[in-house]
């Protein structure tokens, strides 16, 4: 969490330099701050090192092989790769409208008194260990897909071809919800946030002009606010990428290509997570490549979103809360 | 001086305006319901993102406390068949661990928070990116760095790998929270300080830190809250323990740990530990966090 202060003004901070000069206490105020650029380009480059001997070996194209067979060294990541990527668009494509609804209303629509409470509430998702989501999800949600979700799914939208195969409970969908539900609240958090920090002159001109309520969050705020809710989004993909032990646990761990969304598949991180175990040789090789290439998606989504929610936070005064 | 007369039907712009104004008349009605009806799909929305909460707070209670007893509290974990487990081991693993990792990161995080809130220039905002991408990388790959700097070095799993994992989680956490109770102490007490022919580091020690010494608090409850529910990271560099082990040079047991072990077995009386596990994780991070808010929200109200 951070909230944005107040900079001290000038003359403060030429009175501070005018002070003795402390050498060893910035050196060691540098020394800190230095510890995260540091640890970021050693996370890399570790992960990069133990990485190598995979790709030494197999190329780079076992990135994208679709057989993952251990025990006959094929190590194709091309199915978990897959899966990351449909958990995820699961996840987003329902935290999105269902996130900028809530953040819409604990930003301008509920009562005011409740807003500061019931936005703490929509946070405390975020505070559950990712490893309960697991445990909910597998014993909780899993029987109550299987026996209503998705077959009500199934008659409803089967003609898409995409729920095929028998209801199972675990499986893709299972874990995209879990994930929604995970991701929910960095997406309401930085939306709300942002919607808020949207300028008073420009809602109250609109109001002026004789827009109804709706017009003035559709016309005026949401696109004023349209960088901020593209960070949040990003924030809530980086996220969703790289959750691991939920996603280990209600996903049903399969090496194949997932034919239905209701079929068990892996992620990169549940395949990490659930071979590393046994994993040796060139196998743990692959898993470390598999890492990195997690990492630096990572970084790259976080730094993109970053960048993003920074601009609004620049622009608009309101503290912009990451949870 | 002439009077200008008003005549909308000569005037382009008052003629327009009247139209317009014949258009938004006639659409009001309109555009009313459909504001209404959007309204109530956002605040539905709302209450589709409550009940994850109240379901999973609820549903974990029900299935937790029932495995609450004094076994639960007193006994390492058992193997499936043999009665009266618990998780003592676990209990004292994940408080040796986040412990080691609260003390290695509180004194960097505080650093790092003095060198943010002093300095405004590119420096300070690389560090600040760099810490915002380290709170959003993949914690599993946390756990990966781990295990390839502190397992493969010293050659065994161990709570101090853990520790170092966990610590690399909560460290950010705690430098933003540093900085912004550092930033929140008045300028005139450090002028005051400085005036008084005092070095930065003499301020920074007797004067800055103390008063931002509730908001440096509030900082390690978030900092603990984040890093005691984390599992990812754990899984690579403790490897977990049944048997109590309070030496964190060896194998160590903790409790999210506990909880994923015991969540994928298929034995009835394991996973109802997990669950006992869980709620008991569950409350302490909840309990935290909320805490760690109303500190933050209390003084914010005092320093106004």
């Amino acid at each position: 969490m951070s909230i944005s202060g107040s900079p001290s003004p000038g003359t403060a901070r030429r009175t501070w330099r005018l002070a003795v000069p402390d050498r060893t206490y910035r050196i060691l105020l540098g020394v800190a701050g230095g510890i995260f650029a540091a640890l970021l380009i050693a996370f890399v480059v570790a992960m990069a090192t133990q990485a190598v001997p995979a790709f030494s070996k197999l190329g780079v194209s076992f990135l994208w092989g679709s057989n993952w067979d251990p025990a006959h060294n094929h190590f194709g990541v091309l199915p978990f790769a897959v899966g990351t990527i449909e958990t995820t668009v699961i996840a987003v494509a329902l935290a999105v409208p269902i996130g900028l609804g809530t953040a819409l209303a604990l930003a301008y629509l509920a009562p005011r008194r409740l807003r500061a409470p019931l936005s703490t509430a929509v946070e405390l998702l975020a505070a559950v260990p990712s490893v309960v989501y697991g445990l909910w999800g597998l014993v909780a949600v899993a029987p109550l897909f299987r026996t209503t979700v998705e077959p009500q799914l199934t008659s409803v939208l089967g003609w898409t071809g995409l729920l095929g195969g028998p209801n199972q409970g675990v499986g893709l969908l299972l874990a995209g919800v879990i994930l929604f539900i995970m991701v929910l609240p960095t997406m309401v958090a930085i939306s709300r946030d942002v919607l808020a920090a949207v300028p008073h002159d420009q809602v109250e001109g609109a109001m002026a002009l004789g827009a109804t309520r709706w017009q003035v969050l559709r016309k005026v705020i949401v696109p004023g606010a349209r960088v901020g809710l593209l960070g949040a989004f990003t924030l809530a993909t980086g996220r969703a990428l790289g959750e691991t032990v939920a996603v280990a646990l209600v996903i049903g761990n399969s090496a194949h290509l997932a034919p239905s969304l209701k079929a068990n598949a892996g992620t990169i991180p549940s395949l990490i997570v659930s071979s590393f175990g046994e994993a040796s040789g060139t196998q743990l090789n692959v898993l470390f490549a598999a890492a990195l290439v997690l990492l630096v998606v990572g970084i790259g989504v976080n730094a993109l979103a970053r960048v993003f929610v920074r601009s609004v936070k620049r622009s608009g005064a309101a503290s912009v809360t990451v949870a | 001086m002439s009077t200008i007369s008003f005549d909308s039907s000569l005037d382009p712009i008052l003629s327009r305006r009247a139209a317009i104004q014949k258009i938004a008349a006639s659409s009001i009605a309109r555009r009313k319901v459909y504001s209404k009806v959007a309204i109530s799909v956002c605040l539905l929305c709302l209450v589709v993102a409550l009940i994850p909460l109240v379901a999973i707070i609820t549903y974990v209670a029900a299935k937790g406390i029932p495995a609450w007893n004094a076994d639960f509290f007193t006994q390492v974990t058992k193997p499936e068949g043999i009665p009266n487990g618990g998780v003592w081991n676990a209990i004292v693993g994940s408080l040796i661990i986040d412990g080691i990792a609260v003390a290695a990161s509180v004194p960097f995080g505080i650093l790092g928070g003095l060198f943010l809130a002093e300095s405004d220039g590119p420096a300070a905002a690389a560090v600040r990116f760099s810490a915002d991408i380290l709170t959003g990388v993949p914690s599993i790959t946390i756990g990966i760095f781990g295990y390839i700097v502190w397992v493969k070095t010293v050659g065994s799993y161990s709570g101090f790998a853990g520790a170092f994992a966990i610590a690399i989680i909560m460290l950010p956490v705690i430098m933003r929270a540093a900085e912004t109770a550092i930033r929140g102490v008045p300028v005139t007490l450090r002028e005051a300080g400085l005036s008084l022919g005092a070095r930065r580091s003499t301020v920074a020690r007797r004067v800055v830190l103390p008063a931002a010494l509730p908001g440096l608090l509030t900082g390690v409850l978030l900092a603990v809250a984040r890093g005691a529910g984390e599992t990812a990271p754990l899984l690579f560099t403790i490897f977990g323990n049944q048997f109590f082990q309070a030496n964190p040079t060896k194998a160590m047991e903790a409790l999210p740990q506990a909880i994923y072990t015991y969540s994928s077995q298929p034995y009835n009386d394991l996973i109802q530990i997990a669950w006992g596990a869980a709620l008991l994780l569950m409350v302490v991070i909840l309990v935290l966090n909320v805490g760690s808010r109303l500190m933050a929200a209390r003084l914010r109200r005092e320093r106004r």
